[in-house]
């Protein structure tokens, strides 16, 4: 596949720097580079996932320096079908926020165009310092979209999101110091080779180091009991980077899934399937704690938030399973997720902006507002996906999870979690949608919006997430092929190593 | 030597991480400064503490110290200085926009508006 592999990070890097240089008075402009880049974007990665449909892993190495000296990125199907989502998700956002969004504040195009750079780079890369890196691209664009249009709520969540993310970046460089004071690398493919091969004495180390890069990656996918910065940020954000957003904290599990399987996975000795006692039980605890808040929240930005974090913890329930069945059926509740979790947040912001200021996303009755109809069909599609009824692809999801739960030591729990907080989310989503749209009929009076005239682009962004959904549910056959094949090669890596590093050496030595 | 740099590491992740925990944003910030510290001195000894070695491997130098740690140093400096610039500029607009200097907004005894928000 040659250049092309690269071609994810180095277009939205090229096209953020033109917009921000050459075209930054003009919004017109910007969408247009914008959008066009990012529909490139999608041709670039769908090619790049038939790529890896048929070819082993291909590994690209920056500057032509060999791996494990140089920085690689490596395609194979796991992160081609990442970087997949990124883009088909980056173009349902920036389409809804090209027609009043981007001009709250300035230079919304190139942020978003140095955020998917980040996303995308986090999801090739084949080094663990480099991950470190793309992390904080990604946040340094988050930082910028996350206080667009500012306002004094915004500016407080965005303050502890920084705070947080800043802290973590911290824990992730101890992390990263210690396992290359152990193992003397930290391109991913070598640490494979070089983690069984540690020392005894040095095993503590490594292991610590290995728990502390877990906890950086549990920030990012906010698990319990470091979620707390995700409902106060995703419900402050404005509407299309929260939607955006539902991509980052797949990029925790994803972090977790790559490192986790192919450093300290089987062949890993000792430290064989080192993450999997601890993200088990916090996904479950997750599961339960977003579920419960979906229950409580006062407002539908905040009711979305915490479905998010519930749909975090089916996730990485099955995730933390490790076996192939269950990371198949969680790649799939991943795609579902992303989707389900974008459409509610843009539907949200749909819904909030034609309520007025008085009303906005609070759950209280109100008069019937703008086109409350065709918004409470969509709203309810979502609601179904996210809480995973039938007909659509959660329910798919979340049967294959429990399907493969089956032989775990803690099916019982994951069982009976999963299936009660599935009511309790739609009692949650239930009672939202009947307080906004079906009480608000017997309310007098309509809600009219001075000076809105209510473009149509937003509402077929938000229908095309749904639509992806859909596609999700239509096409499930194929696409679980895919997540077979993609998880059969999580756990046989040496096409991985043999991509990244040549032949793989018998015995290296140590240090 | 080596417990010379290991217990100025821990002092300045002692401080910082007790500074991160105050309510005000200035504390925070100068703890994220002196926790960023520690982990650049951290990163460096990762490499082993070494004195007069060139940082390189030649034909003919068989004792050398480690310059993949130093590379790790420098990208994480930047970082961490772009990001307390940030932090600096950002907490200067809160405190601009809110009226006052704490981290969730409030000062300390008054009743907590959030809940009320989400």
């Amino acid at each position: 596949m040659g250049h092309w592999i690269v071609v994810p990070i180095v277009l939205p890097a090229v096209m953020a720097a033109l917009i921000v240089l050459a075209v930054r008075h003009d919004i017109v402009l910007q969408r247009i580079f914008s959008i066009t880049s990012t529909v490139a974007l999608v041709a670039v990665t769908l090619s790049l996932v038939i790529f890896a449909n048929n070819n082993n892993p291909e590994m690209y190495a920056l500057g032509d320096w060999p791996a494990p000296f140089g920085i690689v990125i490596v395609l194979d199907r796991l992160s081609a079908m990442m970087i997949f989502l990124t883009s088909i998700l980056g173009l349902g956002v920036i389409l809804f926020a090209s027609s009043e969004w981007d001009k709250r504040g300035q230079h919304f195009h190139a942020l978003f165009q140095f955020q998917l750079m980040g996303v995308n780079g986090a999801f090739l890369t084949g080094d663990v310092f480099n991950l470190f890196v793309f992390f904080e691209v990604l946040l340094i664009a988050s930082y910028g979209l996350m206080l667009h249009g500012a306002g004094a709520e915004r500016l407080k969540a965005g303050m502890q999101y920084i705070v947080i993310n800043l802290t973590g970046s911290t824990l992730f460089l101890v992390g990263v110091g210690m396992i290359y004071a152990v193992t003397g690398t930290l391109n991913m493919a070598d640490l494979a080779i070089q983690v069984p091969q540690v020392a005894a004495g040095d095993a503590a180390l490594l292991r610590a180091g290995a728990l502390i890069l877990l906890l950086v990656f549990c920030v990012k996918a906010a698990l319990v009991p470091v979620h707390f910065w995700l409902p106060g940020t995703y419900a402050n954000a404005p509407a299309p980077v929260a939607a955006l957003f539902a991509i980052m904290t797949k990029v925790g599990a994803y972090s977790i899934l790559r490192v986790y399987s192919l450093g300290f996975g089987e062949n890993a000795g000792d430290m064989a399937w080192l993450a999997q006692p601890y993200i088990l039980p916090a996904a479950i605890v997750t599961l339960a704690i977003g579920m419960i808040g979906v229950l409580a929240a006062k407002r539908l930005n905040g009711l979305i938030a915490f479905s998010v974090i519930g749909s975090m913890g089916t996730l990485l329930i099955s995730i933390a399973l490790f076996t192939p069945e269950s990371i198949s059926a969680g790649l799939y509740y991943l795609l579902h997720s992303t989707f389900a979790g974008a459409a509610l947040f843009l539907i949200g912001d749909l819904v909030a902006s034609r309520r007025g200021a008085i009303y906005g996303d609070k759950l209280e009755t109100a008069p019937v507002f703008h086109q409350s109809g065709l918004l409470a069909v969509l709203f309810f599609v979502a609601a179904i996906a996210m809480a995973g009824m039938p007909p659509l692809s959660g329910f798919i999801g979340k049967l294959m999870i429990l399907d493969a739960a089956r032989d775990s030591d803690l099916s019982v729990w994951i069982w009976s979690v999963i299936l009660v907080t599935s009511l309790m989310c739609i009692v949650g989503f239930g009672r939202a949608g009947s307080v906004l749209f079906w009480k608000s009929a017997s309310a007098e009076g309509v809600i009219e919006v001075e000076g809105a005239n209510w473009p149509v682009l937003p509402i077929v962004a938000a229908c095309g997430m749904l639509c992806a959904l859909v596609a999700l549910t239509v096409f499930a056959a194929p696409i679980m092929d895919y997540l077979q094949g993609t998880a059969a090669q999580l756990f046989d890596t040496t096409d991985y190593i043999r991509a990244v590093l040549g032949e793989i050496p018998a015995t290296q030595s140590g240090q | 030597m080596e417990f010379l740099v290991a217990s100025s590491i821990g002092l300045l992740t002692m401080c910082g991480t007790y500074m991160l925990l105050r309510g005000r944003t200035f504390p925070v910030v100068i703890g994220l400064a002196l926790l960023s510290y520690a982990v650049n001195v951290f990163l460096f000894a990762m490499g082993r503490l070494t004195i007069d070695m060139p940082p390189i491997l030649r034909d003919g130098v068989t004792e050398y110290t480690d310059p993949l740690p130093q590379a790790l140093v420098l990208t994480a400096i930047v970082i961490s200085f772009g990001m307390t610039a940030l932090i600096v500029v950002l907490s200067i607009r809160a405190y601009l926009e809110i009226g006052n200097d704490h981290v969730d907004g409030r000062p300390v005894g008054e009743p907590s508006e959030a809940g009320d928000k989400n």
